[in-house]
């Protein structure tokens, strides 16, 4: 039984590493000879190793005899060479060849029967046809569109009953909670929501002056920004800022403390979210949000005003006596009284997609986006009934 | 390919060439900004051996480990592992490194996006070329290995428990066959017979692969029954390192008190 002692491994060169098959026949059956290092350091290569040493040890199994797998030549072992020597080994088992593993050391036998062969059932994916996964898809959206809403009405039903009892209960306001909110909300957005309703209000008034000029009626570009601007913009682009700015913090922050259990936390304290988290930050939206119309409707006027006067020679005296002229109070309620809709329509979005965060950090990421997206839908189609309801009162 | 240092292999001992020390902790002083946390701290992890390290909470133990692993910034001293000084390495020789240690997290650090066994496979990916079939049984291998249920392999971390995010931490950090692992307090949120089966899967895989075990923890269990030896961590440095025996008669007053403790004599009893 000469021929079954084990090989002295080939040391030296860093090729002698690569981990290789050879076979070698001898009456006795054949012995498939394993070199080189057999861990991760040689992954691609372990690998196609590993099916060498199938495809050799199948065809030696045709001819018949024994086979046996020698790990004398092997410098060095790991979980994943083990798994693939072993489950060569099953493999050709399972072929119907006599396998026997010889000369592994004492810790690589050790390593081989931690990291036996067994099988994995794969869990194939659910097969099905396009078409149908395409309806499926549909109908998923559709319910889930409907949950939405579902869920949309039932906390605004939860957050009004909040709010009122909030305010029969004056002493549950947390007045400090709504400071810090509203100066978040309001007071630090100031700067950048005025900067873009003054540069809309400029633009407005550019293209007023320049294409009712054409008409000679360039005197009307005020009528123009005035309507305009008190009616639709400034309310509709602070909306606007505030669902992308403020409604995305806050469903951030709801949807951060719902993922690390904080929400849980308050909830066995005996606390309610609702009104500990919810009302303080609606409130101050509340409040922000008609604060920042106004003074949005201000800075873009005050932006026409410098456009008239610079490019359409409308002198400022002129400007106020028209705009006096051109809108009532009814114009600058309309804006006003829209505000704090949208102020109601972004809080309860936002806070509702946080408390929806999921455990995943990549779910806050969606929810957020999600919020910022249907409020700045909603605050349009609440626009939109808004506009179709002052014309039908012909306010 | 990047020019990897000459491979150790694991298994034949007397071609190391390598040093004996496979983590060398030199004078380091680590702090935040007025209050220091490591006040030149020494240590010595030897290779293949089990370390424990032990120290109350809040003394420093994560934050040693952390700069250990380059995550926090020290503000002197020298760290080597396996004779490499981890300022000096750069790019690819940096990576190569970090292939032969495998960490596992205090909170487990699982990616919160990925299912368990995208997890596993996240540094095969990108660190070996593997085919998908294989990296799946390898991966589905590893969780056999930390003792996971298989039908967690597609849950996401959001959807385990506690202990199931150690197992499949463990997983993860085992995923490269690493040769020092880093244990951040492994068998905490383990039920006992869990964290028994947990040290003894740890002991079993540091003989098998000949892995050095870097390990946090509080668990006298773990100290009794895996530690070669023990090093404790007081006022930011090392105050005794040595066996359990060599800790049981160390005179420095929280070692005292943390060895010979109410908990630690119940331990210590059949010993004695
Ligand atoms: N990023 C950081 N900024 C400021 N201080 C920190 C920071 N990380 C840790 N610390 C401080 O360093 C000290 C050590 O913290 P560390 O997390 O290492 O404790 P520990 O020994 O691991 O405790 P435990 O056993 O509770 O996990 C603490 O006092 C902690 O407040
Ligand atoms: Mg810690």
């Amino acid at each position: 039984m000469t021929s079954l002692q084990p090989k002295e491994p080939a040391t030296g060169a860093p090729q002698q590493n690569e981990p290789r098959v050879s076979g070698e026949s001898s009456p006795d059956g054949t012995r498939l000879l394993l070199t080189g290092l057999w861990t991760l350091e040689r992954s691609g290569a372990m690998e196609a190793a590993a099916g060498d040493l199938e495809l050799i040890g199948a065809k030696a199994a045709a001819h018949g005899g024994a086979l046996l797998i020698d790990l004398a030549g092997v410098a060095g072992l790991d979980t994943a060479g083990a798994w693939l020597i072993d489950r060569a080994r099953a493999r050709l088992a399972q072929a119907g060849a006599v396998v026997e593993v010889r000369w592994a050391a004492e810790r690589q036998a050790i390593l081989l029967d931690q990291a036996h062969y067994r099988s994995f059932e794969a869990s194939a994916p659910r097969p099905g046809s396009p078409l149908v996964n395409w309806l499926a898809n549909i109908g998923e959206t559709l319910v889930s569109a409907g949950r939405d809403l579902v869920a949309g009405v039932s906390f605004l039903g939860e957050v009004v009953a909040s709010l009122l009892r909030a305010l029969s209960h004056p002493s549950r306001l947390r007045p400090t909670s709504i400071t810090y909110h509203v100066e978040n909300f309001a007071f630090r957005a100031l700067p950048i929501i005025a900067l873009i309703n003054f540069l809309v209000g400029c633009i407005v008034a550019q293209q007023g002056v320049f294409q009712l000029s054409r008409f000679g009626a360039a005197a009307f570009a005020v009528d123009l920004i005035g309507i305009l601007v008190l009616r639709e913009l400034a309310v509709l682009l602070t909306s606007i800022m505030v669902a992308g700015r403020t409604g995305s913090a806050i469903t951030a922050e709801l949807g951060s403390m719902k993922m690390r259990e904080e929400i849980d936390a308050l909830r066995v304290m005996g606390l309610d979210p609702m009104e500990v988290l919810v009302t303080p930050r609606l409130i101050a939206l509340l409040i922000s949000l008609p604060l920042l119309t106004f003074l949005a409707g201000i800075s873009a006027l005050f932006g026409g005003l410098l456009v008239a006067w610079g490019y359409g020679g409308i002198s400022p005296e002129i400007f106020l006596a028209r705009l006096q002229n051109a809108i009532g109070l009814n114009t600058f309620l309309v804006g006003l009284i829209k505000a704090p809709f949208m102020a109601l329509v972004i809080g309860v979005i936002a806070c509702l997609e946080g408390f929806r965060v999921q455990g995943s950090a990549e779910s806050l990421g969606r929810q957020v986006t999600a919020s910022v997206v249907k409020a700045i839908f909603m605050v349009i189609v609440v626009d939109g009934m808004f506009a179709m309801f002052f014309a039908a009162i012909k306010y | 390919m990047t020019q990897l240092p000459p491979v150790p292999a694991p298994l034949s001992a007397e071609s190391e060439i390598e040093p004996e020390v496979a983590i060398r902790v030199r004078d380091v002083v680590v702090g935040f900004g007025q209050k220091l946390v490591l006040k030149g701290l020494d240590l010595d992890v030897r290779r293949g051996e089990v370390l424990g390290f032990v120290g109350g909470s809040g003394t420093g133990k994560s934050v040693l480990t952390r700069a250990i692993l380059g995550l926090v910034p020290k503000r002197s001293g020298a760290i080597e592992v396996f004779g490499q000084n981890l300022d000096e390495l750069r790019g690819a020789q940096r990576r190569a490194l970090e292939r032969r240690w495998g960490v596992l997290f205090q909170q487990g650090a699982l990616f919160s996006g990925l299912t368990v066994l995208q997890n596993i496979q996240l540094p095969m990916r990108e660190h070996l070329q593997l085919s998908q079939s294989l990296m799946n049984e390898l991966a589905m291998l590893k969780l056999d290995l930390v003792g996971l249920k298989r039908d967690a392999a597609d849950k996401f971390p959001s959807e385990l428990s506690g202990g199931m995010i150690k197992r499949a931490a463990l997983a993860r950090a085992l995923s490269l066959d690493p040769e020092i692992l880093f244990l951040d307090e492994p068998t905490s949120g383990l039920d006992p017979i869990g964290a028994a089966e947990f040290d003894q899967l740890i002991a079993t895989l540091q003989k098998t692969l000949g892995l050095t075990v870097y390990m946090v923890t509080h668990d006298l269990d773990s100290l009794y029954s895996i530690c070669d030896r023990i090093a404790a961590l007081a006022d930011g440095k090392i105050v005794a390192t040595g066996t359990i025996e060599e800790m049981l008669a160390s005179g420095h007053p929280w070692v005292r008190a943390y060895f010979h403790g109410q908990r630690a004599r119940q331990l210590a009893l059949p010993q004695a």
